[in-house]
């Protein structure tokens, strides 16, 4: 009885405690996430400039965006190329060049550290202003180029190339990733290689049928991680082009549209609704991911076997 | 074949050293440019500057409209520092509920913390504003810091349950024995044992936070309220008539709080985002 009412007591006190530490987070989720998100599915199906009260229009917003919206469709194509070069790109980079770190160089502590510096700095504003002016007319990109007698074009205002010099800025910070690759590999065991060099495995073998797919975890979640956040992008496409899409809608990125129908055009109901078309690719973008993990994600035994 | 060995161990060695310049470049010449008379930064392609001025610190540093780039600075670290103690508080008290506590509902909650993870913040950003603006929150820093004590970075509170989920369980059951409740538990053996993943959480908010240019921009207008990013950003004009020197001496100060914090605190760097796949 006593026994009984020890538990019961150390039960409700576990139930009190948690309740007590999750108010915090509890309020944020309420008021800062879930209650936001119902609002904002509201006011996509009405038309709301912040000074009248929202007038509904049920799918309007979403019915004018997917047949007569040309910027929609350009930032649209725009992010995804952005997503598409980027993700991928600096992925591979970094992975090559974990593999070449990983060969116990001297010095590796300050290699990594230089490689790293580039993911920390890259998202402010600071460094965006001085990609700016290295690919300007002017810039650093052009005088080396002229050192081979091309004189190339001024890379930011030229609506063709603007967009590959955000996603090099986006390259630029594969450090991070890097570091992930690099604890990745050190993981892998040696008695694997061994085994398979006894075998008769070249180098080449031994990079697809060994590394590679114990990586594909670390792969995975750098995958899904990179695409929720780049396409998110905002503050290179702001600062890079002018901040209002050009030149030429090339740097017209989906936050970005979104940004300027919200807060320059006080369209909050246009805005909502692009946001909300914005959660369903992204949802549909990692579901598609998740669903083609179990063909190319290894997870070894010990990591739990899912 | 020791030849061969030893010549692509120097390529190897070429190649990283090459790559290294490449990636520091940007920096440097952010660095070297600061320095360099305003007609000398985009004529002169060295590195070294061939005249030097601090004229160009002097100029920015006076800020604008009367306000100086001091203020800007107290002001970032202000909200920065507040979303870290917000952030280490609030999370590292959800994350021990999740991780060590049994309560209704526990499993419901903790799947949603997880789905808020990856949820993009456009899809709260105009109810949040509008939140913001009822509350007569524009023009302050509330909309900055108030959701950070509210938890709302569930990607740490995440980082946390999976280290507390390493702490062995038989020091809370012995500290029960002993006669520590849960709220002692939390504080004296879980906040110590947590330290690590309290300063990588610390780490990434203050770097996150002090770049957050989008809801800087969208909440602050006032220039006395301005941040380093919103008064960087104010010093450059997309149009080319930017006054250079200032603009880059004041962006390269903007980026020195960041790499300082990088420098002491480095092992917690690489191994947080070795363990937790962060950016």
């Amino acid at each position: 009885m006593k026994i009984k009412s020890a538990r019961n007591s150390l039960a409700s006190d576990h139930n009190r405690t948690a309740y007590l530490f999750l108010t915090p987070w509890l309020i944020g989720f309420f008021c800062l996430t879930l209650g936001p998100m119902m609002a904002s599915l509201y006011f996509s199906l009405t038309k709301y400039n912040l000074l009248n009260s929202p007038s509904w229009i049920g799918l309007g917003n979403y019915v004018k965006i997917l047949s007569d919206d040309e910027t929609f469709r350009n930032s649209l194509f725009l992010t995804f190329k952005y997503v598409l070069f980027s993700v991928p790109l600096k992925l591979i980079f970094a992975l090559i060049v974990a593999m070449i770190l990983n060969k116990g160089l001297r010095g590796l502590g300050i290699y990594r550290t230089v490689y790293y510096l580039p993911s920390l700095l890259g998202g402010s504003i600071a460094i965006a202003i001085v990609w700016r002016q290295i690919f300007a007319g002017d810039g650093v990109v052009n005088d080396f180029l002229g050192w081979f007698g091309i004189k190339g074009p001024s890379w930011i205002s030229h609506p063709d190339y603007v967009i590959y010099t955000i996603i090099m800025l986006t390259i630029w910070q594969f450090g991070s990733a890097m570091v992930i690759f690099l604890a990745g590999l050190k993981q892998v065991p040696t008695e694997l290689y061994e085994a398979s060099s006894i075998d008769g495995a070249g180098k080449g073998r031994q990079f697809f049928n060994i590394t590679l797919p114990l990586l594909t975890p670390v792969i995975f979640f750098n995958l899904v991680m990179g695409i929720i956040n780049s396409f998110q992008a905002f503050t290179p496409a702001f600062v890079i082009g002018d901040g209002r899409g050009g030149p030429l809608d090339a740097t017209m990125f989906y936050t970005l549209y979104l940004y300027l129908k919200g807060f320059s055009f006080f369209d909050m109901g246009y805005a909502s609704a692009l946001a909300w078309i914005m959660l369903l690719i992204i949802g549909f973008l990692t579901a598609i991911v998740f669903t083609t993990q179990k063909y190319w994600v290894f997870y070894s035994d010990d990591q739990g076997g899912k | 074949m020791v030849k061969a060995i030893a010549n692509s161990n120097l390529l190897r060695h070429l190649f990283i050293i090459v790559l290294g310049i490449l990636m520091l470049y940007p920096v440097l010449w952010l660095v070297s440019s600061s320095f360099k008379p305003n007609q000398l930064i985009f004529s002169e392609p060295g590195l070294w500057p061939k005249e030097w001025t601090f004229n160009n610190y002097v100029k920015g540093w006076a800020g604008f409209q009367g306000i100086s780039f001091g203020q800007f600075f107290l002001n970032s670290a202000m909200i920065s520092i507040l979303c870290v103690l917000g952030n280490i508080i609030t999370c590292s008290l959800a994350a021990f509920a999740f991780a060590r506590l049994k309560f209704k509902l526990s499993k419901l909650w903790f799947a949603l913390m997880i789905v808020t993870i990856m949820l993009p913040y456009h899809v709260t950003l105009i109810p949040q504003y509008i939140i913001f603006s009822e509350l007569n929150w524009l023009n302050t820093y509330y909309p900055l810091i108030v959701p950070k004590w509210l938890a709302t970075d569930s990607f740490f509170i995440l980082l946390m349950v999976q280290f507390i989920r390493g702490i062995p369980r038989e020091l809370d059951e012995s500290a029960i024995i002993d006669g520590c409740n849960l709220r002692s538990i939390y504080v004296r053996i879980m906040l110590p044992l947590l330290l690590p993943a309290l300063i990588t959480t610390a780490i990434f908010t203050f770097i996150w936070t002090w770049d957050d240019f989008f809801s800087q921009m969208i909440y602050i207008s006032k220039i006395d309220l301005f941040t380093v990013q919103l008064g960087v950003r104010a010093l450059f004009d997309p149009s080319g008539s930017s006054d250079w020197g200032a603009l880059l001496a004041m962006s390269a100060l903007s980026l020195i709080p960041i790499s300082l914090i990088f420098m002491f605190f480095q092992k917690y760097f690489l191994e947080g985002i070795a363990t937790t796949g962060f950016k």
